[in-house]
């Protein structure tokens, strides 16, 4: 069985819990405790070197990073396919992904944060919100013609599966006023409504609550 | 092939990472394209124009026909699906995700946190002082990993005897840590191998930023 290594908080894990979720695969929770410092245990260590979650471990593959987790995903598991074949559309999702994944997420990683507050005392969250505001700024324009239901029209792709933690973790810890992104608020109301979504949030794990 | 009038076109700047990456993917399969420089610098990737072919405002954007795109690795993937010559990823499921792997822990782990903008923040906020130790210190992380991660995989490029996606990664941001950021070769002893093989390799070498039109010397 598939196991994945997970933070309850962690949006990165939570993309990897929904995608999962949609494609009906089953796996194992194994917890790992980012406040208790568990990612940099000696054990750990050899799973990710970069000391972050999630990681899967699938039979002797193990991939970390969230992209690189959902496209082995896509490619090993062909169910429920989360990636479409137009070649367009197929850019469109890699792209929203990937604005997410290195151009929006890494600047409110905690580890970032900490690292920059460590280092020079820096008032993090105001810098962590005016990133979000201009990557959402981006993805906005970037949906506002081509959204349907979903962010690239009427299925549920890669881009909804990176967008829909991104939006609840701006919103829950970074107090990011989504009237400003009226498509994005509208894709993120869409997603509450999916068990899917529902049954990979934070609140619906097992270590939600331990530490906090 | 795409004929003259449909040629590719890449909108790139000198000195972006980002843009190096995707120069050389095109070099490596053999792409002709126009190239049209975009002033960072100026600030021109928020001009009416720009923003008019690419709302989102960054480089590097690739035109294909009636396709605008945007973000290196989208563009690169895409490149590699329609253009299948000199393939970028192998075809063994795990060394893919491995190349995936590699190729985020330097486009989220690194480059987002020493790019122009960080540093101006920094800049800004902290003191100028503060830039090359913040940078060094990210650099440094992601190298460590990086080493870790590649050690069983290398051969004369980063996973191998071929080239694949993880070396288009890594080349740019090896090019900045070690000519710009003053991170010593003798520490990270793949990285600098890795380096010394790019800046060797003839798709590598046409893509420097100071063999660009618009570089500044």
């Amino acid at each position: 069985m598939i196991v994945l290594y997970s933070y309850w908080l962690s949006s990165c894990s939570w993309r990897i819990r929904f995608a999962l979720c949609l494609k009906g695969i089953p796996y194992e929770y194994k917890a790992v405790d980012l406040v208790k410092g568990e990612q940099f245990s000696p054990e750990f260590e050899k799973l990710n070197p970069l000391h972050c979650v999630p990681v899967l471990a699938d039979d002797h593959v193990v991939v970390s990073d969230s992209y690189a987790i959902f496209l082995y995903l896509e490619e090993k598991y062909t169910q429920k396919p989360l990636l479409p074949v137009d070649p367009q559309i197929r850019a469109l999702n890699l792209q929203i992904a990937s604005m997410i994944n290195s151009s929006i997420q890494p600047y409110h990683m905690i580890s970032a944060l900490k690292d920059m507050e460590k280092m020079f005392g820096a008032e993090t969250k105001q810098w962590a919100q005016y990133k979000i505001d201009k990557g959402f700024l981006a993805l906005e324009k970037l949906l506002k013609d081509v959204a349907g239901k979903y962010a690239t029209g009427e299925h549920i792709y890669m881009a909804d599966v990176f967008l829909a933690p991104q939006i609840m973790q701006a919103v829950n810890r970074f107090d990011i006023d989504m009237s400003k992104y009226p498509t994005l608020r509208r894709l993120s109301e869409t997603y509450k409504g999916l068990a899917e979504f529902y049954a990979s949030s934070p609140q619906s794990q097992p270590d939600a609550c331990i530490s906090q | 092939m795409a004929s003259d009038n449909k040629k590719l076109k890449l909108y790139s700047y000198w000195r972006s990472s980002c843009s190096f990456r995707v120069r050389i993917a095109l070099n490596l399969k053999g792409l002709k394209y126009d190239y049209i420089p975009v002033n960072l610098l100026k600030g021109e990737q928020s001009h009416p124009e720009f923003l008019k072919l690419n709302p989102v405002g960054f480089v590097p954007v690739l035109v294909d026909g009636d396709l605008v795109l945007a973000d290196s690795l989208a563009i690169i993937m895409y490149l590699d699906d329609k253009y299948p010559q000199h393939p970028l990823l192998p075809s063994d499921i795990h060394k893919r995700a491995i190349n995936f792997q590699a190729t985020h822990i330097v486009s989220s782990s690194i480059q987002p946190l020493q790019n122009i903008s960080f540093l101006n923040y920094i800049g800004e906020k902290v003191s100028p002082d503060e830039k090359l130790p913040w940078v060094q210190s990210v650099l440094r992380k992601g190298f460590t990993a990086l080493e870790k991660l590649l050690k069983d995989h290398t051969g004369r490029y980063a996973m191998g005897d071929e080239i694949f996606l993880a070396d288009v990664f890594l080349a740019p941001q090896l090019h900045a840590a070690f000519t710009r950021f003053n991170i010593p070769m003798n520490e990270f002893p793949i990285m600098s191998r890795l380096h010394e093989t790019y800046n060797a390799t003839p798709a590598f070498q046409e893509a420097l930023p100071q063999n660009q039109p618009d570089a500044v010397h």
